[in-house]
């Protein structure tokens, strides 16, 4: 992956200057192929990741991973099924996957009850799907490469050393 | 009655630089580019093998020489890297960091009267364990020639009484390495005056802008060299205490000799987390390796815009700025950046006479900290002109 890519991935604040001295590239090579994978949409959007067990308002939110199994129909691929689902604005994530049933589908709501009524009413009376497994989340220990803890035990180095 | 301390010990170097140091550790909330080791911890799944072998008991001693397990892993390591071919029974010895493997080799081959070659600046040990051992290091200052050891300045230094010479590339504290055409030509001249080659390359995977040599895979060097490697600095395990040395079976042996009586062998724990590392570790290093790169370039510019100049190092964590546009000395430079903005850097005096006019700055330190010392270290240089 391009160098450029793998700073902004650790790191989206990083700023043209110092993604330029970091690469020795100059600031508007660095800006120009930033926009350029804006374009193509190889950076999709910039945002932060937040452990959201720290925010103490009472918009707390319910998660759920559904396993759901779908039925294969003709002329009819797992793509538009999948859209289907996902076009919901509850699912924030959805995957195809191998094994025993076909589709991941990560569903966020304001309580149980919400999350439930959108598996009931909505997502089991599709037509192709045939059934639906829904796991809730209790606890979030790593999130996309980010370990959620606010207070890490930190082993100081000595200051200075040979 | 006062004891007498030996006299060698007497007489090795505590000096101003014990003083800072002191005066660093008893500062808070200081930023410190003085660190001689990564910011990383040590991949989890190098932790996990040493926390899984305690699991199954492994507590016990093991054999002088180290693992056989993990011989066999640095043999093929050295093998897949380099082409080169120790022999895990004979030719390879773990040690409790490289630290250890040097005091051996020293005392393993100094007969009194010897000579060692330490070009400098370098790192702070090889002084003082040749001294401990009976020889007698001459320092070669190769501060006028790019911080390099050249043919020209090594003949200069070579007599009747040289045995060795202590090599260290990428370098601790200039960050120089060289390029194989380099190593060939001191190679040559070592071979004609018959002078052995002890290899630190503890910082050798920590090399950017070429392919790092290993010195026994020049020509006819094998023979010659002690190979000096370890897991502390490229797999962020300095605290494990792991190195290994490889060489001629005969030197390898009288080492041997020494490290069974003086430690007996390197923590099992270790040896086992070690092991683990050159199995699955090089994934991580290549990430930590790119990470110090990409904090090496913005460094290099940085120094060299605040006007402490300095050339792009080609390997470990280090930098090396002038700072003689300052008009101060390096002991001056540090304590007053210390005092006036908490930043700490080490003294290049700290690595021999030449280093003065020099700092050492270690970019092994997060991103925020590297920015925040650079905006510290612009206030201190603006003042201070």
């Amino acid at each position: 992956m391009d160098e450029i890519l793998e700073i902004l991935e650790k790191d989206g604040r990083a700023s043209v200057e110092d993604i330029a001295k970091m690469t020795r590239k100059k600031p508007d090579e660095v800006k120009k192929a930033i926009k350029k994978y804006e374009k193509e949409g190889a950076i999709l959007k910039y945002k932060a990741v937040i452990n959201k067990d720290l925010i103490k308002d009472n918009e707390s939110e319910v998660r759920a991973l559904i396993e759901v199994n779908i039925v294969p129909q003709k002329d009819l691929g797992f793509d538009k099924i999948a859209e289907r689902i996902y076009s919901f604005p509850e699912v924030s994530s959805c995957y195809l996957i191998s094994g025993t049933f076909d589709l991941l589908v990560v569903v966020e709501g304001k309580n149980l009850n919400t999350v439930s009524s959108f598996v009931a009413e909505k997502l089991s009376c599709l037509e192709n799907v045939r059934g639906t497994t829904t796991h809730f989340l209790l606890k979030k220990y790593k999130e996309d490469g980010v370990i959620l803890k606010h207070k890490l035990n930190k082993n100081e180095r000595i200051a200075i050393s040979y | 009655m006062k004891m007498e301390i030996s006299r060698v010990v007497e007489k090795m170097q505590p000096s101003g630089i014990r003083a800072f140091f002191d005066l660093v550790l008893g500062m808070k909330e200081v930023i410190s580019l003085g660190v001689g080791e990564p910011d990383f911890v040590t991949p989890w799944q190098i932790r996990e093998a040493g926390i899984y072998s305690l699991e199954q008991g492994f507590t016990c001693y093991t054999s002088n020489k180290g693992l056989y397990k993990l011989r066999l892993g640095i043999h093929r390591y050295l093998k897949n890297k380099f082409h080169l071919d120790y022999c895990p029974d004979e030719e390879i010895l773990i040690t409790v960091g490289v630290s250890e493997g040097l005091d051996l080799v020293l005392r393993a081959i100094i007969n009194p009267g010897d000579k060692i070659l330490v070009p400098q600046p370098s790192y702070v040990s090889y002084g003082p364990i040749t001294e401990l051992a009976g020889g007698t290091p001459v320092y070669i200052d190769t501060s006028k020639d790019g911080f390099k050891i050249t043919p020209k300045l090594l003949e200069k230094h070579i007599d009747k009484k040289t045995k060795a010479i202590v090599l260290n590339y990428p370098t601790n504290p200039t960050g120089v390495s060289y390029r194989r055409k380099e190593l060939e030509e001191i190679n040559k001249i070592l071979l004609k005056h018959k002078v052995l080659c002890i290899s630190d390359e503890v910082y050798g995977d920590l090399t950017y802008d070429f392919q790092h040599t290993a010195f026994p895979t020049l020509p006819k060097a094998k023979n010659n060299t002690v190979y000096f490697n370890g897991f502390s600095k490229a797999y962020a395990m300095t605290g494990w205490r792991v190195g290994f040395a490889c060489g001629p079976k005969e030197i390898i042996a009288a080492m041997t000799k020494i490290h069974q009586y003086t430690i007996m062998c390197v923590s099992i724990t270790s040896q086992m987390a070690a092991a683990e590392a050159l199995i699955s570790g090089k994934r991580s290093i290549e990430q930590m390796k790119r990470e110090y790169n990409c904090r090496r370039q913005l460094m290099t510019v940085e120094l060299n815009s605040l006007g402490l100049k300095c050339s792009r190092p080609a390997g470990a964590f280090y930098m090396f700025p002038s700072i003689k546009s300052t008009g101060l000395s390096s002991m001056e430079f540090s304590r007053k950046l210390l005092e006036e903005e908490k930043v700490a850097v080490v003294p290049g005096t700290a690595f021999g006479a030449c280093g003065e006019g020099y700092i050492r700055i270690s970019y092994a330190s997060s991103f925020e900290n590297l920015k925040e010392a650079l905006v510290r270290m612009k206030r201190f240089l603006e003042k201070s002109r």
